[in-house]
């Protein structure tokens, strides 16, 4: 018998499914949002950018391919909790290991399945994204109602401290003289470490907190912004550190996700909460230089408002489904960034340039 | 980049008459294909032999010629209508058969007529064997090992790279009379020599088998500006060597992770780009090894195909209208989408539900080879298909199996079982597992009813497998309707 657990919504919606995962916990609270990735489950699971959110599929059939080793774009999952529509009861892939509901288990993630996951959508898509709480408990949904209405909200949030590394630490090159880039830490996925490396970087990464005097001693080419969760401008020491940064016109820098809006910031722009966000891999975004189409992997609740932003930057990508902001550079300094997510990991693999574009302004 | 105005008329290739491995799908998008043209200004002129078609309606076209599809007829066409160009991917392999035969006869370039949407370089690469392996290689893409011989010693050195079964086709005769399937060294001297013979150029191609293996499909399309968005992945619950046109198929696929579906994706791109298909959809098959992931690419078709239809359905995204804008000049990003009306076709279709496709076969039209016709191979043996759409592949899967209209309400349970396995004695079953263990081996047209049968008799979902290939996943799904049966009677038999 598969245990009973509920969803319940700052609006007093109710969902009733069956948990999975770690089904002894009690319950688990957050920011309910939602991604159209149809696959990549296990990347989506364990990229630090969704702290603070239970993440529920579109796609409904989700496990089919299992879990394994190799997905993971962090140390573990950062998911608040998840939701989907139907859990396989088996798993069939030549590289997965375990299935997903042990991976959660393991990893202490409580989830939901077998709930009107379309229904919910489509309450998040016309009211925003809503906090809520998944429970296993039996107490009543008054009583479960009145603990989501005490959950933090969004706006307001640094996360970044929850998820960044500890320690610094390097990850060597595989040229001789390959050029050094710091990477700062607001809760990096895998891959885009792999990418850097990939096209020939060597990297020292570090902690959110870090300032610009630990990044100056380093000695580094160039500067890299990681990807983060939570609202950006509550990310005051990063803005801070990236402001001397962007002063200091020392240093070549690239933003990718939370880092193109600290990037904003600092450059004295604003940013503002999407309704629903964007989360998924099949964004289209326009290259306002070359006209060319990106299909691209999105994760952001917060966006950057163009309006606000200085004359010496201009923009660069856009959005095609709602025309907001996507990247842009500077236009006397090496200095660009972009919103969605070149490093893929789920998604799709054309917006890679982009990395190369940032080799090349390491001299 | 705005619509083309250098050219005013079109002369759109029908699909001809309605043949098995040829459906009506073709008449859908050629019918798309006029309308949409028209409604752009251009001048319509259609010819297809086929009057039992929607396309050949008075209001269809500007002019309409109902002839048949042969050089000849379309030359005369071109001679009175004088079109600008000739949008040959909406009409099946019929029509693109036909415009690069135009192309060999130098009658296009007689009247000054240009081929839109894919060019004859384009479709020969696709078409040639050796053409697309040789691309294929060109672009670091595997296919099936193997190649062309034309003694059986060259045919001998090939086989430790081939491995058992090895498959052996004949070039050039019809039907692929003469080829097989070796197991042994023995087998293959012997078929590789009867292949040579039989070939009227004394060459046979000697390749890898994948029959078993996993097989997958994406729809892409690409437009003038080299924007390229895979409309719809599609997974084969048939593994490899069941005609896709005789397979169950499945949209989005299932069984892939993001990392493979990623590389399959960017696949795809490289091969539409490397054929050189201007504008429009294209279909690209893929074979996945189970065992290891190993990923071969199939073959490609640089036109609208059965697949387009399916996925069309299955997304919402109309592939073929969208293919005749890009044929004449717009690009994905002008275009907007039919559904959301305020965003452009420039996406990738995301789905929140399962679709599932059966194809319904009417065996009893073919007197006489009833008894072997029922057997599925690479050879499509359908007549129709039927599509179902559900939350769970479960849901799809049943409501396609009632609506196939073959009196089946689903996956049994409706009192029309060939096998009352519950009403059986022991020695019935183990009698009746005989015969369900031999119709597993082969491909029957009945396969989802057996595989039940076997389930029902006690047979493991490994044990299925290891006959049919079948994935697992899909293989668990059908186990949980088998189980949920016999929940429901067990629950009938208390009240």
């Amino acid at each position: 018998m598969k245990k009973q657990a509920r969803l319940v919504l700052e609006n007093g919606v109710v969902f009733h499914g069956a948990a999975f995962g770690a089904t002894g916990k009690d319950r688990t609270g957050g920011e309910v949002v939602f991604t159209t990735s149809i696959t990549g489950y296990q990347e989506i699971l364990t990229d630090p950018s969704y702290a603070g959110q239970i993440v529920t599929m579109t796609n409904p059939l989700i496990g089919n391919y299992g879990a394994n080793n190799d997905d993971l774009e962090s140390r573990k999952p950062f998911v608040s909790g998840f939701i989907i529509r139907e859990l396989a009861e088996e798993y069939s892939n030549w590289r997965s290991t375990e299935s997903i509901s042990s991976f959660l288990s393991e990893n202490n993630i409580l989830a939901i399945e077998g709930i009107d996951t379309r229904k919910l959508v489509r309450i998040l898509r016309s009211q925003g994204a809503l906090r809520g709480i998944v429970t296993t408990e039996s107490v009543s949904d008054k009583a479960i109602l009145d603990e989501v209405q005490k959950l933090p909200i969004m706006t307001g949030l640094d996360l970044t401290k929850g998820v960044t590394t500890s320690e610094a630490y390097e990850i060597a090159g595989t040229l001789a003289n390959a050029p050094h880039v710091v990477v700062i830490d607001y809760g990096i996925k895998q891959n885009i470490l792999r990418k850097l490396t990939a096209h020939g970087a060597k990297l020292t990464v570090m902690p959110s907190t870090v300032t610009y005097d630990e990044i100056k001693d380093r000695k580094p080419d160039g500067i890299f912004l990681s990807n983060g969760p939570g609202d950006p401008e509550a990310v005051t020491d990063g803005i801070e550190t990236v402001k001397h940064l962007v002063e200091g016109k020392k240093y070549p820098i690239f933003g990718i996700c939370l880092g193109n809006q600290l990037l904003s910031l600092a450059l004295g722009g604003e940013t503002y909460k999407l309704k629903f966000g964007h989360r998924g891999a099949n964004h289209p975004v326009k290259n306002l230089e070359t006209g060319k189409i990106e299909i691209t992997s999105q994760n952001h609740g917060f966006c950057v408002n163009w309006d606000t932003m200085p004359d010496s930057c201009e923009l660069t990508h856009l959005n095609l489904n709602d025309n907001t902001v996507e990247g842009f550079r500077h236009k006397e300094l090496p200095i660009f960034a972009v919103q969605y997510h070149p490093e893929a990991s789920p998604g799709p693999h054309e917006s890679d340039y982009l990395f190369t574009q940032f080799m090349q302004t390491l001299a | 980049m705005p619509k083309r105005t250098d050219i005013k008329s079109i002369l759109i290739i029908g699909s001809g008459p309605i043949v098995i491995g040829q459906g009506c799908e073709f008449d859908y998008s050629g019918a798309q294909a006029c309308k949409v043209l028209r409604q752009e200004g251009y001048r319509v002129i259609l010819i297809n032999s086929n009057p039992a078609t929607i396309m050949t309606d008075p209001e269809m076209a500007d002019a309409t010629y109902i002839e048949p599809i042969t050089p000849e007829y379309i030359e005369a066409i071109i001679a009175k209508e004088r079109p600008d160009a000739i949008l040959p991917t909406m009409g099946g392999q019929t029509a693109l058969n036909a415009a690069m035969k135009l192309n060999e006869l130098g009658i296009l370039e007689k009247y000054g007529v240009e081929l839109i949407g894919a060019k004859p370089d384009a479709i020969k690469r696709a078409e040639d064997r050796e053409e697309f392996l040789a691309t294929m290689t060109a672009i670091g893409l595997e296919m099936a090992r193997g190649g062309f011989v034309k003694t059986t010693d060259e045919a001998m050195q090939l086989i430790d790279l081939v491995g058992f079964p090895a498959i052996i086709r004949p070039s050039f005769t019809l039907g692929g009379t003469g080829g097989g399937i070796a197991w042994n060294l023995e087998e293959f001297r012997d078929i590789v020599q009867k292949g040579l013979d039989a070939s009227p150029v004394t060459q046979v191609l000697v390749e890898e088998s994948v029959i078993g293996w996993k097989e997958f499909e994406l729809e892409v399309m690409r437009d003038m500006a080299d924007n390229v968005v895979i409309i719809c992945s599609i997974e084969n619950f048939d593994p490899m060597g069941v005609h896709t046109g005789d397979s169950i198929t499945v949209a989005p696929a299932q069984t892939l992770s993001d990392k493979e579906y990623q590389k399959m994706r960017d696949a795809a791109i490289k091969v539409i780009r490397a054929i050189g298909v201007d504008t429009g959809g294209s279909n690209i098959q893929f074979a996945v090894n189970p065992a290891d992931g190993r990923m071969l690419v199939i073959e490609m078709n640089p036109r609208v195909s059965r697949s387009s239809a399916l996925a069309s359905k299955a997304t919402g995204f109309p592939i073929a209208k969208i293919a005749a804008k890009l044929a004449v000049g717009y690009s994905l990003d002008e275009i907007p989408n039919d559904i959301t009306k305020l965003t452009p076709s420039c996406f990738e279709p995301t789905i929140d539900y399962c679709v599932v496709k059966i194809p319904r076969w009417d065996f009893e039209k073919f007197k006489g080879i009833e008894a072997t016709s029922s057997q599925l191979g690479v050879q499509m043996k359908s007549v129709g298909e039927v599509m179902a759409f559900g939350r769970t592949f479960k849901e799809a899967f049943q409501k396609a199996i009632r609506s196939l209209e073959q009196s089946r309400y689903g996956l049994g349970s409706d009192g029309k079982d060939e096998f009352e396995i519950d009403e059986m004695s022991d020695v019935e079953k183990i009698r009746t597992m005989e015969i369900i263990r031999e119709r597993l081996g082969q491909r029957r047209s009945d396969m989802i009813f057996t595989i039940r049968y076997a389930m029902k008799l006690g047979m493991s979902r490994e044990q299925i497998f290891d006959i049919t290939k079948i994935d697992p996943w899909f293989l668990n799904q059908l186990e949980q309707i088998v189980r949920r049966e016999g929940e429901l009677r067990q629950a009938a038999a208390l009240v």
